[in-house]
């Protein structure tokens, strides 16, 4: 019977427990501290009153819906109908939309629901609001006279220049120089074809089945021409940009990868010719690395200006780096019997890499390059808005002059679908290639 | 006799012939493919060559001359290279800042996303595919997106940068991390269950352990990624030594000092984090018995 002394094992069994008790409890006090930090650092506080929650509202009810502007000039009398008040989108002479109609001298402007607008000769408006009354005004002298009282409801904003209403069912805005009604619809308007192609405002169904519309084209190829060259939605264009994306992912990818492959073998323990070669090569692969995808944008535009090959070339170099790095990982871990094999009958060198390498590391590349090639789609996307190509220009484009923001809404989309689609479309790849046709 | 025959009256040179017929069908087939990659290579090359501001041959000329103007100018001014550095500290702070921030939200709802989506240990088993169609959208959606638009709403700064990399993230890490809890041992999960303990219990004291190291070197590659990105993200306005390196830029010739110093910075900065972090993901990964 053997006693030992358990005191100190003891003692250090709870020391061990203490430690870690207190690492459990550092580390989310750590964190605690590090958002504490953080919360006064970002300025959290302030972020509440610098939100903009009217740029949220616009950019919600925006990116689904369109309005139509009914305007008229309270100098020349003249009146224009436009989608969102842009000239791609005005209404023809002689057409207009079947919400608007005469009476009289008059133009009455239904907004359904009772609201009633009615442009009255002499530049005046008035404006029936179901549980308000009658809004009237009229341009005199250059002043706008209203019956308005000294309080008006919040959501009518006037004065003696300029009235403007809001309500949900539209908006009307006078001014001296013009007098304009909004109608909101849902939707994405002239999606499909604009105003002038004379497949506007025919059902899909009719259009395929129903007559002939334009003498000179069928249907079909009618359709097809007014929709890619739809002026408004610039189908043409955006698909375009799309691919131009892409384009900048494949060269990049895929040029990154033939120049790190023969290199890798240069930086590859096992295969290096010289430890000085090797160690080299690796400082080149670090340095490509580190220095980053933004810096090598910036670097190659000044070079190359702006456009697609900057971006692709960009995408290269950086991969080139990373590349190199994974593939001569991949390298040094590659089974020597193999090779030995094929050197007894007699191979000379490049025949050993080709037969005994090549086959063995396959696999492991192609998926690293068809992984990268996936999320390259996504940095292509970043890339071209800095270098100016692709949808990413595009998208910044749209963002920033702020106004069609269901266009924004539309390249998001694409973009959101585009980056799905490489992702299954590579996900299918390896594993078609690494599992072998038989899955 | 000459003609060697297999069993079943196969002639040997019947089967070589048919060998090398396979082999060279192979051949054709692997030609074709190179064949096609190098057409769609050139092809993609010369289109992307065309669209671009300036060609590719020109521009090969002057690749040198943006690099040599930034480091003769910073040369001149060295002098003044480490005030300029202390002056952007600051700034690449909160680049640092808004990636570990991201990060470390972001890991936070990947776990709990991959917990959700993991088949065996969701909360709610029905839902898994739903959760994994989150995490794909999440993923799919390229920061910039989000970053633009929350700048629209929410102004400059670091908070639309640090939301849009922790959304992504949250995607990124979701996949692995459902991918390493899949391989998780369930009989201390079925343990903890057996003694009437919670979900949230569970996971945590039943899942967590095991996949920890895992989740943690996942992590610190995310971090890595996403320094690079918060970088990024600043150059399209929000916030941090990426917005500093977009203003010293645009004011061109004669600030260039400044963007060396800030070049400088950010490449050190990367690697030091690489550094870092692959020396612990490697501890992380083989053990330490230290």
């Amino acid at each position: 019977m053997t006693t030992t002394d358990l005191g100190p094992l003891r003692e250090s069994a709870f020391r061990f427990l203490r430690r870690k008790r207190l690492v459990s409890l550092a580390v989310p006090a750590t964190i605690l501290i590090y958002f504490t930090y953080i919360f006064f650092s970002f300025d959290i506080l302030g972020l509440a009153e610098r939100a903009r929650m009217d740029n949220a509202v616009t950019l919600a009810s925006d990116s689904w819906s369109y309005k139509t502007h009914v305007t008229r000039d309270n100098r020349s009398g003249e009146l224009a109908y436009a989608i969102e008040g842009e000239r791609k989108g005005t209404y023809p002479d002689g057409t207009r939309p079947e919400w608007v109609s005469d009476a009289g001298e008059a133009l009455v402007i239904d907004l359904e629901d009772g609201h009633i607008i009615t442009f009255l000769p002499d530049n005046g408006v008035s404006y029936v609001i179901p549980g308000y009354g009658t809004f009237e005004a009229r341009l005199v002298d250059g002043r706008i006279q209203s019956n308005l009282g000294d309080t008006p409801p919040e959501w009518i904003n006037a004065s003696g220049t300029r009235v403007a209403i809001t309500t949900d069912a539209g908006r009307l805005t006078m001014t001296r120089s013009k007098t304009e009604v909004f109608r909101y619809f849902p939707g994405w308007e002239l999606f499909w074809f604009t105003l002038d192609s004379p497949y506007h405002d025919h059902g899909f169904v009719s259009l395929l089945t129903g007559p002939q519309l334009d003498p000179e084209r069928s249907n079909l190829s009618g359709m097809w021409e007014d929709f890619w060259r739809n002026s408004m939605w610039r189908h043409a264009d955006v698909a375009w940009a799309i691919s131009e994306t892409i384009l900048m992912a494949f060269l990049g990818t895929f040029g990154g990868a033939i120049i790190a492959l023969p290199l890798a073998f240069l930086a590859a323990r096992n295969f290096a010719p010289l430890v000085a070669v090797r160690f080299a090569v690796r400082r080149v692969f670090d340095f490509v690395r580190g220095v980053d995808a933004l810096i090598w944008t910036i670097v190659l535009s000044r070079a190359f200006g702006p456009g697609p090959l900057t971006g692709a070339l960009a995408i290269l170099v950086t991969d080139t780096g990373s590349f190199g790095k994974i593939f001569s990982e991949a390298l040094e871990n590659v089974d020597d019997k193999q090779i030995e094999g094929i050197q007894s009958t007699g191979a000379s060198v490049l025949q050993r890499y080709r037969f005994g390498v090549i086959p063995q590391v396959t696999p492991v590349l192609l998926s690293q390059i068809l992984y990268f090639f996936e999320s390259n789609t996504r940095s292509a996307t970043i890339i071209g808005a800095i270098t100016g190509g692709g949808i990413g220009l595009l998208l910044t484009q749209a963002m920033q002059t702020q106004k069609d923001w269901e266009e924004v809404a539309y390249y998001i989309t694409l973009v959101v679908l585009m980056v799905m689609l490489m992702d299954t479309l590579s996900g299918w790849l390896r594993s078609r290639l690494i599992k072998g046709k038989g899955n | 006799m000459t003609d060697q025959t297999l069993s079943g009256g196969i002639s040997l040179n019947d089967t070589r012939r048919s060998y090398a017929a396979l082999v060279q069908r192979r051949r054709l087939y692997g030609g074709i493919t190179v064949l096609i990659f190098i057409l769609l290579m050139v092809g993609g090359f010369n289109i992307a060559d065309e669209r671009n501001a300036g060609g590719f041959w020109n521009g090969l000329g002057q690749l040198g001359d943006f690099p040599e103007g930034v480091i003769s100018e910073a040369w001149e001014k060295r002098g003044q290279l480490s005030g300029h550095m202390v002056t952007y500290f600051g700034a690449l702070l909160e680049t640092i800042n808004i990636a570990a921030v991201s990060t470390l939200v972001g890991a936070v709802a990947g776990i709990i996303l991959s917990l959700l989506s993991t088949r065996g240990l969701a909360y709610w088993p029905r839902l898994t595919p739903l959760f994994r169609r989150i995490m794909d959208v999440m993923r799919a959606v390229p920061e910039i997106v989000i970053a633009l638009v929350l700048i629209f709403i929410l102004g400059g700064g670091p908070v639309p940068a640090m939301i849009a990399i922790a959304f992504h993230t949250a995607g990124a890490l979701g996949k692995l991390f459902s991918e390493v809890a899949e391989n998780a041992d369930l009989k201390p999960v079925e343990g903890l269950e057996s003694v009437g303990v919670n979900w949230a219990q569970r996971m945590l004291l039943g899942v967590m352990p095991q996949v920890a190291p895992n989740y943690l070197s996942y992590a610190l590659l995310r971090f890595e990624i996403n320094i690079r990105a918060s970088a990024i993200l600043g150059f399209v306005g929000a916030g941090g030594i990426g917005y500093e390196l977009k203003n010293a830029m645009t004011w061109g010739q004669g600030r260039f000092d400044e963007a060396a110093a800030i070049f400088l910075m950010l490449f050190g900065t990367i690697v030091l984090f690489d550094q870092i972090s692959s020396h612990y993901r490697n501890r992380l990964t083989k053990g330490d018995q230290a």
